[in-house]
This record gives structure tokens, sequence and C-alpha cells, in this order.
């Protein structure tokens, strides 16, 4: 069983979704759709499995669907059709209580902006998962201190996130979802708004927590430099369709189509990083 | 010449409306006066009457001080209230500011709640904004004499009408402050697996403080403007001395009375504007003005 699977999972943005549908259903592409009706599809038809304790990339550029898809996971979007199992349990199906006991215990997400509250102590964002699903609190901030001092911040507990540098920041924001202790980790372009060394800092740090604890990580990225680095499998998406999933070395070696293969080129001209 | 105009009035109705509501519920109100005068006005009126001055100035001292941490602030306000002693108007200050109090607990009782439905439906906001802007545009004199015929003279119409005066701003305010609050961190909030409750009380009424008390100091401006108003109807305080100002023609009378008002208004806005701000800022502004002082 895998630990996600998506079926068939279509997402229109807006409340006529019914006639888009039926377009959709007939092979209409996004920019058809948008041109005919008016309305911005986010997903066509996507399936996937993601296995446990893999760092599944979704890659693909702005536009393409990946940070909507991601968001399916947790029902922070709803599909408007298609399924998703997580653990073999569809999601879809889950009530209020369901649900925030899946965003409490089973996946927690790091953004790309951060998303700490700046009202709070470093310490307090990195405890704010455990804190909402009611841990005692000196119980919650023992745990969140040891996954600070874990990404290297312990000295930073009693800071708050605007003295923090942004790298510092999404340390923060990956204390706290690792605190959470869940199976899952979603990491919405978390490495994206930082700049080059430190990403590639945060890659190592990334690979090195995962050697040991075996998570599964849904990780999106716009960059193939960083989908190749940490990536088990990678899916591309393009316009909300996935175009490609395989290996990095399948999709090196044999790019599905002209948009992986532009990708691929793109990379080879540039001096490689790792 | 042709008139254009349909004739009708519907001030009849409304005559009818009113008295009904007297006629009706009259009972009701009275009670509800009475209720209100002996459990929280009267009991704060005395309280603050038997205080001695000279602690009544050392809290405010104290607490002009906690907020701002400025010493010169302080002393500023410290001897704004003394002036206001020595003109003899020390009493009347005294009921004014018990007046104050109760009706700015009131507003803040209804407003904040007010706000946060607000924030929450778009058909209430519908609803709502045209509301308060009649509640902030309706000169005062048109409800004031229902409201009089509903409570009678005294303090309890002049809360009721300070309160339907200085109510809009704070519930506005609210409601634009938990708006403001950034979508991702309610997004990244919500992914944890945060309830509506949680999400209202550790995200957005924490980063909407500011606003909120923007508009709690608002409201206070407001009420303090109704200070004059409210002793027309039989509230004692320093609006009373205005008044008597403007009916004798003693100018100078109604201009010590109406500085003490200013003074009060001052006072108010320093001690409330200093707990607004956020701690932390106050902080970092106050380590920066001592590493200035040693440099």
């Amino acid at each position: 069983m895998s630990k996600i699977e998506v079926r068939h999972v279509y997402k229109v943005f807006g409340r006529e979704s019914q006639p888009v549908m039926a377009l959709l259903q007939q092979q209409c592409s996004k920019a058809e759709v948008l041109a005919r009706t008016g309305v911005n599809v986010g997903l066509i038809d996507v399936s996937l499995n993601i296995e446990a304790g893999e760092i599944f990339v979704i890659m693909g550029l702005s536009g393409s669907g990946k940070s909507t898809l991601v968001r399916h996971f947790n029902r922070l979007i709803e599909p408007s059709s298609g399924q998703i199992l997580v653990d073999g349990e569809d999601i879809l199906r889950y009530d209020e209580a369901q649900l925030l006991a899946l965003r409490r215990n089973k996946i927690s997400m790091v953004f790309q902006g951060f998303g700490l509250l700046p009202h709070q102590t470093v310490l307090e964002n990195a405890a704010y998962a455990l804190l909402t699903k009611g841990v005692a609190r000196n119980d919650a901030l023992d745990q969140a201190r040891q996954w600070l001092d874990r990404v290297g911040l312990a000295a930073y507990e009693d800071k708050y996130p605007d003295e923090l540098s942004g790298g510092m920041r999404q340390r923060v924001g990956l204390a706290r979802a690792l605190a959470a202790d869940t199976d899952i980790i979603l990491m919405d372009e978390a490495f994206s708004a930082l700049d080059p060394l430190i990403r590639s800092e945060m890659q190592e740090q990334l690979l090195a927590l995962q050697s040991g604890l075996h998570k599964t990580i849904v990780f999106i990225t716009h960059d193939l430099d960083e989908a190749l680095r940490i990536g088990n499998r990678i899916a591309i998406l393009r316009d909300g369709q996935l175009v490609q999933l395989g290996t990095p070395s399948d999709i090196l070696t044999r790019p599905a189509d002209d948009y992986v293969q532009r990708f691929v080129e793109k990379r080879a001209v540039q001096p490689l990083a790792g | 010449m042709p008139d254009i105009f349909l004739q009708f009035s519907f001030a009849d109705s409304i005559n009818q409306f009113v008295s009904w509501l007297v006629r009706e519920y009259g009972d009701l109100f009275h009670q509800l006066t009475a209720v209100l005068l002996s459990t929280l006005l009267v009991p704060l009126e005395r309280a603050l009457l038997a205080l001695p001055p000279l602690l009544v100035l050392l809290i405010v001292a104290g607490l002009c001080y906690h907020g701002t941490r400025r010493k010169s602030v302080t002393a500023l306000m410290v001897g704004g209230l003394y002036l206001i002693g020595c003109l003899g108007l020390w009493d009347k200050l005294m009921q004014t500011l018990a007046l104050m109090v109760v009706a700015t607990l009131l507003t803040m009782l209804i407003g904040v709640p007010l706000g946060i439905m607000m924030s929450r439906s778009q058909r209430l906001r519908w609803l709502l904004v045209p509301v308060l802007d009649v509640m902030q545009t309706l000169p005062t004199f048109v409800y004031l004499i229902p409201v009089l015929m509903l409570f009678g003279l005294g303090k309890v119409p002049a809360i009721f009408a300070t309160i339907i005066y200085a109510l809009p701003p704070l519930v506005r305010l609210t409601d634009l402050g938990i708006r403001q609050v950034d979508g991702d961190l309610l997004e990244a909030a919500r992914s944890f697996g945060t309830t509506r409750w949680q999400l209202l009380f550790g995200v957005q009424l924490p980063l909407a403080r500011p606003s909120i008390m923007a508009g709690i100091n608002q409201s206070i401006m407001m009420a303090l403007a109704m200070v004059v108003i409210a002793s027309m109807i039989g509230s004692r305080g320093l609006g009373e001395d205005v008044l008597a100002g403007i009916n004798n023609m003693d100018m100078g009378k109604g201009m010590q009375a109406g500085l003490a008002i200013v003074i009060l208004a001052i006072v108010i806005d320093r001690i409330s504007q200093a707990y607004g701000q956020d701690g932390r800022l106050k902080r970092t502004v106050r380590q920066k003005r001592k590493a200035g002082v040693s440099a």
C-alpha cells in the first residue's frame, strides 16, 4: 500500500465546475478551457502514488499546479473530482474532526513564506503543532527545544522570527514540522526563497535528517537541480497535467517530452552544483 | 407651480413606535437602568471619590510609567491631573472618569465580538456597515430623545448614547485588524490542525491587537467628546461646568472645565496607546535609546 495515492484528481477553480469538467474529459488543455470558459483549471487528471519513506519531488514551473496539488494532500484545497488516499483511507470522506486529526497527527507542512507567527518566540513557533494538539506546555517546549537543537538553532529559542535570517526562519519551519512527529511532511518550495549557498546547506541538512528519520517527504520545487539532488522519485507537472514520473536518472536519460527535455538541457549548460 | 414632490411623513409612525416601546418595555428598561447603576456605576464612582487624590495620582503615574517607560511623559500626565485638582474640579473629574470607564467597558464588550463576527461573515458585514455609518453620522440629539424616554434622565442614558456614538470605530477596526492578518499565516496555522477557536485566539486576535487597541483608543476619545452632551441629560461631571458656563455666559468657568476634559483625554489617550503598542517593539526602541546614550 502506498503512503499517499492520488487517483484522477481534477481541480477547477471557481464554482461552475460541471461544464468545465465535461470539457476536460474531452481532452481540452488548460489554455483551451481558459479561452472558452474563462475558468482557471488547476489540475487535470493527476494520478500518482507516493511510497512510505521516500522523498518524492513534484516539479514544474509556476502555474503548473504543483502547489495546488500538494495542498490536496491535507485538504487545504478540495479537489473538484478524484480520490486521495492516505494510508489507504479516502481523506475526502473525512469529517471536520477526522481532518483535524489528519493534520495534527499524520501530515505536517513547511511553507515557502515560512508561515511563522511573528508574536511568538522561535521556541513557541517550533512547538506550535504540539501546543495545537494539546500536548502539555512544558512537554511541548521540551520536544521543540530538541528539534531546534537538531536543526542548529538551540541558541535562538528566545528570539522572535523577525530577528532571524531567511535560512534560520526556514529551519524553525522545519523544526516545527518535525516536532509535529508526523509520518508525512509536505514541503512547498521550502527552500526557494533562500539564497543558493543557504539552499544547498538546507538540502544537505534535510538529507542528513531524512537518513535517520525515514519520513515520507513530498517536496515541491521549480528547480531541477534541487529535484535531482534530493528526490528519490520526481514527478513533473505542466499546465496541471503530469508529464513524467520517474527516478532522477529516468528524467535525465529519457525525458518524456520537449518540456522535460528543455529542463534537462538548461541544466546541462549550467555548471553543476552537486 | 407644479409640485414634483410626493407628500408623506413617517414622523407619526416613529412616534407611535417609540411610545409603544416605552409603554410595553419601559419597566424593563428602567430595571436595566437600576441594575447598571447599582452594580457598576455607583460603586465605581463612590470608590473613585473615596480614594485619596494622592493615591489616584500615584496609580496614574504607575500605569503611565509601566506603559510608556518614560519619566517625562509620566510627569506631564500627572502634572495635568494635578492641575485639574487645583482648579477645584477633582470630584467632577472622578465622576466623568467613572462614566468613561463604564461606557468604554460596555463598548468593548459589545464592539470586539461584533467586529470578530463581522470579519467572519460577509453577509453580516453588508448588514452592519450601513448601520455603523448611521450610528456615526446621526446627530446625537436625534437618538438622545428616545433613549431618554426609555431610560429616564441621568447617567444611564448618557452611557447608552455614548456607546452608540463610540461603538462604530471599534467594530470597524476590529474587523479590519482581523481581515488584515496574512492569509499565508492562516493557511500555515490551519495545516497543523488548528480549530477555529485556536485560530481566533492564537493567531487572529494577537495579530489584530494593534488595530483593536487603536479602535479602543478611538472609542475612548469619542466617548470623551460626549461628556458635555451627557451633562445636558443630567449626568454629573466635568460637562456640568461647561454647560453652566455656557448658560451663564461664564466663559472662564466653561473654559476651565473644557481644559480639564482635554487633559483627561490626553492622559487616557497616552496610556491606552502605550498599552496598544507591541511590547517587543517598545523594548527594542528602549534598547536603541540606551545604546544611543552610551555611545
